[in-house]
C-alpha cells in the first residue's frame, strides 16, 4: 500500500471550445481530510465527475492504492471503494431509506427457485448502519420524509455500508444549521479515524481551515497547488483561488449614472433559506454588478424583484413610486425586463423562429385593429434588431435552437429591447457565449447604460463583474455582504465578501 | 452539387413518407377498384373529413401546449345528443321534447356550443390553476360528459330531425356543405394560429412553458381559453355528427378523440409540444380517412382494418421523430 488512498494524475478534459481541466492533480492519503478549493466554474465539479467515470477524462490517470484503475461508472466507483455524499444524488425519495441505502444489490433470499428481497434483514441492517452515523431512525420511512441532514447521513451510511475508502463531499453543508454541520462533522472525523479519506468541496473558509488536513486549489481549470491546511490563512487561500491575470478584454465605458430608479429595501423572501433583508440602489444609466457564489440567493433576488418569486417582506420603490409586483406581466408593464440565466430552461423557445422569440414579450404593439397581429411589423422589428445586434442568423423564420449560444443570446436581448425597458436585469449574460459574442453584447450593455437604461448584470466570471461594473454589490448566502465600486474592486475583495458566511 | 440534390429527395421523401405512402395506396385502389375515383366517394370521404377535421383543430391547440384532451369524443356525442333534442320534426311522434315547435337552427347550434364550453371551461381551469396533468383530467371530464349525457337523454337514441338539420350535411353547392364549414373553419383556425397573440402564445407555451412566463405570457388564462376553443370545436362536431347520422345515441363520437389525436400527430403535431399547423392537421385527417375508405374498397376484414390503422399511427410517429432525431 501506497502513500496516497487516491492519486489523480494529469488529468485533462475539453468540451467544445473550453478546455476545463488542464494537468491537474490531487493525492488524497488515507486518514485524511482533503479540502478541494475553488472558485465556481474552477473545474471542481468536472474533476470529480472524471474521477466518478461519468465523464471520460481526455489525458490522465487515476490510482487506487498505488495501482492504476480506470473507472466506468459511477456504480463501478462505489464498487472500488469511492462514494460521493451530494444532497442533490439523492436518488429515489418515495421508497424507504432501506431501500436506498441498498439500491441495486438489495438484500435476497431463496423461496424455492425464486430468488427474493429480504425486507426483515434489509430494515434490520439499515438501522445499523444509521446507529454508526449517530442517526436513530425508522429505516422503513420515507427517504423523502427526512430534513437534508439526515438525507446526507443516509448517503454517508451507504458509504460506510459500502466500505467506501474515500468519501467526497461536495458543499454539505451548504444547507445545514449549526447543530447539524457540528454533527457532521463529528462524523467526519469518526470517519477519518477510521482510515477513510475525505474529498471536502467547500467555500466555507472557516470550515477548511477547521476540518480539513491538507487542501488542493484549483483555478480555471489548473492546478494551483496542495498545502498543509495548518500553514494556510483564509487570506492566503483567496489569494491563490483568484490570483489570475485580467486578460479578458472589455470595451471602454463612461457611463454616467443619473437618478436613482429602483430602490429595494429589506427584502426578504417567503423561503427562509434564500435572500434576507437585502437593500439595493440602481440608478439610471449604471451598470451594477451582483457578485458572489452559485447559491449566493442572487438569481432569487433579481426573480424576485421581476415578479416570479414572492416576498415575505420588505418594499420595492421604482421611479420614485412603490411598485407592487405580482407576475412577470407586472414587470414588463412597468419597463422591466429579465434574461434568465438558464437560456435553454427558460430563455429560448427551442422550435419556434427567431422572429417569434423576438416578438414574444411586445405582442401587443403590434396588433392591428387591436387583434390582428401586423406581421409585416413585426418582421421589420426583428430586423432592425438582426442588423443593430448583427445577429447571425440565416433568417428570420430559421428555428432559434439552430443558432449559436451567443446569437441565441442576442434574440433574448433583442425580445427585451423590444419592449423598450428602464431596467434591463442581465443573469449571467455571457455564459457558454464565445469570446467574440461575449464582447458585443458588452457592447450593447454599455450601449444601453449610455441610453439611461439602468442594468443589473448577476455574474460569477469576476473578471467580467471588475471590467462592467460602476458599482458591485456582493451576496452570500442570501445577504448582501459588502458593496464596491468599479474602480476599488478587486478580486480578493469580491472573493472576501463573496465567501462572508455569516 | 448532383449529390446533395438527391440526398434532399431523399430527406423529402422520408419526412413526408406516411403522405408518399397513401398516394400510392390510394392510386393502387383508385385503378384497380371502380367506384374509387367518382363523385359519391369524394362526397363521402369529404364530409367525413370535413367533421374530423373540424375535432382535430379542436384538439390540436390542446397538443401543441403539450397537453391532449380525452374528453373531446364524449363531447361530440353530447353536442350531438343536444343539436338532436332541439331539433326533431314537429310532428315526430318520439319526439324528446314533445311541446317545442321548429327550433331555429342556429339557436340550437348555439345552445350545444354554450353548454360544451362550460366544460371546456372547467377542463381548461382544472388544468391551469390546479396543475392536473392534461391527460387526467380530461379522462375524468371524459367520463363525467358521458354521465352528463346518459342523465339527459335517458339513453334513449334520438331521431326524426328536421329536414333544415340533416341539410346541413346532406346538402350541396357543388361539393357538400360540409366542406365549406370545414374550410372557414380551417381558414380561421390558421388566422388565429398565426396572426393572433392567442396563437403566438400557444405556440410558446408549447415551445417553452417557463420561457413564456417570463415573457410575460398569461399561461394560466392562455391554456383555459385553448380548452375552451377545442370544446366549442367538438360541439360543432357533434352538431354536423348529428346532422349526418340523422341521429344520435350516448355513443355518438365514442373514440373520436383517439383519431383525432392520432391524426394531429400523424400531421406533425409534435408531442414535445410547439409545433403543429393547420395544414399538418388537415393532411394528418384525410391520410386517416383515406387510409379507412381504401381499405373498405379492397375489401379488408373491419377488424385487420383496425390493425392497420394503429400501425399507421406508430410507424407515422416514429418516422415524424426521426426527423427531429436526426436534427440533433
Amino acid at each position: 500500500m501506497g502513500e496516497y488512498v487516491l492519486e489523480m494524475k494529469s488529468v485533462s478534459k475539453s468540451f467544445p471550445g473550453v478546455k476545463a481541466l488542464d494537468d491537474i492533480s490531487l493525492k488524497v492519503r488515507p486518514g485524511t481530510v482533503h479540502a478541494l478549493m475553488g472558485e465556481n466554474g474552477a473545474g471542481k465539479s468536472t474533476l470529480m465527475k472524471c474521477l466518478f467515470g461519468i465523464y471520460h477524462m481526455d489525458e490522465g490517470e487515476v490510482l487506487l492504492n498505488g495501482e492504476k484503475t480506470t473507472i466506468v461508472n459511477p456504480d463501478d466507483a462505489l464498487h472500488k471503494g469511492l462514494a460521493m455524499v451530494h444532497q442533490e444524488l439523492q436518488p429515489i425519495p418515495e421508497r424507504s431509506i432501506a431501500e436506498n441505502i441498498f439500491c441495486g444489490r438489495y438484500i435476497t433470499k431463496k423461496y424455492g427457485p425464486l430468488q427474493v428481497v429480504d425486507h426483515k434483514s434489509m430494515y434490520e441492517e439499515a438501522e445499523r448502519l444509521l446507529k454508526e452515523v449517530h442517526m436513530e431512525y425508522d429505516s422503513k420511512a420515507k427517504l423523502g420524509t427526512l430534513s437534508i441532514s439526515q438525507m446526507q447521513s443516509v448517503e454517508i451510511a451507504k458509504a460506510v455500508s459500502m466500505e467506501a475508502k474515500v468519501v467526497i463531499m461536495d458543499e454539505p453543508t451548504s444547507s445545514l444549521t449549526e447543530t447539524e454541520v457540528e454533527a457532521l462533522f463529528r462524523i467526519i472525523n469518526e470517519l477519518r479515524d477510521r482510515g477513510v479519506a475525505i474529498i471536502y468541496i467547500s467555500h466555507k473558509m472557516d470550515e477548511i481551515l477547521r476540518i480539513s488536513d491538507e487542501v488542493t486549489i484549483m483555478r480555471d481549470g489548473q492546478y494551483v497547488g496542495t498545502w498543509q491546511s495548518s500553514e494556510m490563512t483564509t487570506d492566503m487561500i483567496i489569494a491563490k483561488m483568484v490570483g489570475r491575470e485580467l486578460t479578458n478584454i472589455y470595451p471602454p465605458r463612461d457611463n454616467e449614472p443619473g437618478e436613482v430608479i429602483l430602490k429595494i429595501k429589506n427584502l426578504t423572501s417567503i423561503q427562509p433559506s434564500s435572500f434576507k433583508d437585502v437593500s439595493l440602489t440602481l440608478r439610471r444609466g449604471e451598470i451594477l454588478g451582483l457578485g458572489g457564489l452559485v447559491g449566493a440567493q442572487r438569481t432569487e433576488l433579481m426573480e424576485a424583484v421581476f415578479g416570479i418569486r414572492h416576498i415575505a417582506s420588505g418594499e420595492i420603490t421604482y421611479k420614485g413610486k412603490p411598485l407592487n409586483i405580482k407576475r412577470p406581466q407586472d414587470a414588463i408593464r412597468n419597463g422591466i425586463g429579465l434574461i434568465t440565466e438558464d437560456r435553454r430552461g427558460t430563455g429560448i423557445f427551442g422550435v419556434l423562429s427567431v422572429t417569434d422569440n423576438v416578438a414574444i414579450a411586445s405582442i401587443e404593439k403590434y396588433l392591428d385593429a387591436g387583434f390582428i397581429l401586423n406581421t409585416k411589423k413585426v418582421e421589420k422589428l426583428v430586423k432592425d434588431n438582426v442588423d443593430k445586434l448583427s445577429i447571425k442568423t440565416p433568417g428570420s423564420k430559421t428555428l432559434i435552437q439552430s443558432l449559436s449560444g451567443g446569437n441565441q443570446q442576442k434574440v433574448i436581448i433583442s425580445r427585451w429591447l423590444a419592449n423598450n425597458p428602464d431596467i434591463l436585469i442581465m443573469d449571467e449574460p455571457t455564459r457558454g457565449i464565445d469570446v467574440g459574442a461575449k464582447y458585443e453584447i458588452y457592447q450593447i450593455m454599455i450601449q444601453l447604460a449610455k441610453q439611461g437604461k439602468a442594468i443589473v448584470m448577476i455574474s460569477s466570471e469576476m473578471a467580467e463583474l471588475i471590467g462592467m461594473s460602476d458599482r458591485i454589490a456582493v451576496m452570500c448566502n442570501g445577504r448582501i455582504t459588502g458593496e464596491l465600486t468599479g474602480k476599488e474592486a478587486t478580486q480578493e475583495k469580491i472573493m472576501y465578501y463573496a465567501t462572508k458566511f455569516e | 452539387m448532383s449529390e446533395e440534390k438527391r440526398f434532399n429527395a431523399k430527406e423529402f421523401i422520408l419526412n413526408n413518407a406516411i403522405v408518399f405512402i397513401l398516394l400510392i395506396l390510394v392510386l393502387a385502389v383508385g385503378f384497380t377498384k371502380k367506384n374509387f375515383f367518382s363523385i359519391n366517394n369524394f362526397n363521402n370521404i369529404s364530409t367525413n373529413v370535413a367533421v374530423r377535421f373540424i375535432i382535430a383543430l379542436g384538439v390540436s391547440g390542446c397538443l401543441i401546449t403539450k397537453g391532449t384532451d380525452l374528453s373531446a369524443g364524449r363531447m361530440v356525442g353530447l353536442g350531438a345528443c343536444i343539436s338532436g333534442t332541439l331539433l326533431q320534426k314537429a310532428e315526430y311522434s318520439g319526439k324528446f321534447f314533445p311541446n317545442l315547435g321548429e327550433f331555429n337552427i342556429f339557436a340550437a347550434l348555439l345552445i350545444t356550443i354554450a353548454i360544451c364550453a362550460v366544460f371546456g371551461i372547467l377542463n381548461g381551469v382544472i388544468i391551469a390553476y390546479f396543475k392536473v396533468p392534461p391527460f387526467i383530467a380530461t379522462l375524468g371530464m371524459q367520463t363525467i360528459v358521458y354521465g352528463i349525457c346518459l342523465v339527459y337523454t335517458g339513453a334513449e337514441p334520438l331521431g326524426g330531425y328536421t329536414k333544415k338539420y340533416t341539410n346541413v350535411a346532406t346538402g350541396k353547392l357543388g361539393v357538400p356543405y360540409l366542406f365549406y364549414i370545414a374550410l372557414v373553419f380551417g381558414l380561421l383556425m390558421w388566422f388565429l394560429y398565426n396572426r393572433m397573440r392567442h396563437g403566438k402564445y400557444m405556440y410558446a407555451i408549447g415551445g417553452n412553458e417557463s420561457a413564456a412566463e417570463v415573457s410575460g405570457v398569461n399561461v394560466k388564462k392562455t391554456l383555459i381559453l385553448i380548452y375552451l376553443l377545442a370544446a366549442c370545436m367538438y360541439a360543432v362536431g357533434g352538431f354536423l355528427t348529428g346532422a349526418k347520422a340523422a341521429g344520435a345515441t350516448v355513443n355518438t363520437g365514442m373514440g373520436y378523440e383517439l383519431e383525432a389525436i392520432a391524426a394531429c400527430t400523424i400531421g406533425g403535431v409534435s408531442t414535445n409540444g410547439g409545433v403543429g399547423k393547420i395544414s399538418g392537421i388537415f393532411i394528418g385527417v384525410l391520410v386517416f380517412e383515406l387510409l379507412k375508405v381504401s381499405l373498405q374498397f379492397l375489401g379488408v376484414d373491419p377488424s385487420y382494418q383496425y390493425i392497420v390503422q394503429g400501425l399507421v399511427i406508430v410507424v407515422a410517429v416514429a418516422v415524424d421523430l426521426r426527423k427531429y432525431l436526426a436534427k440533433k
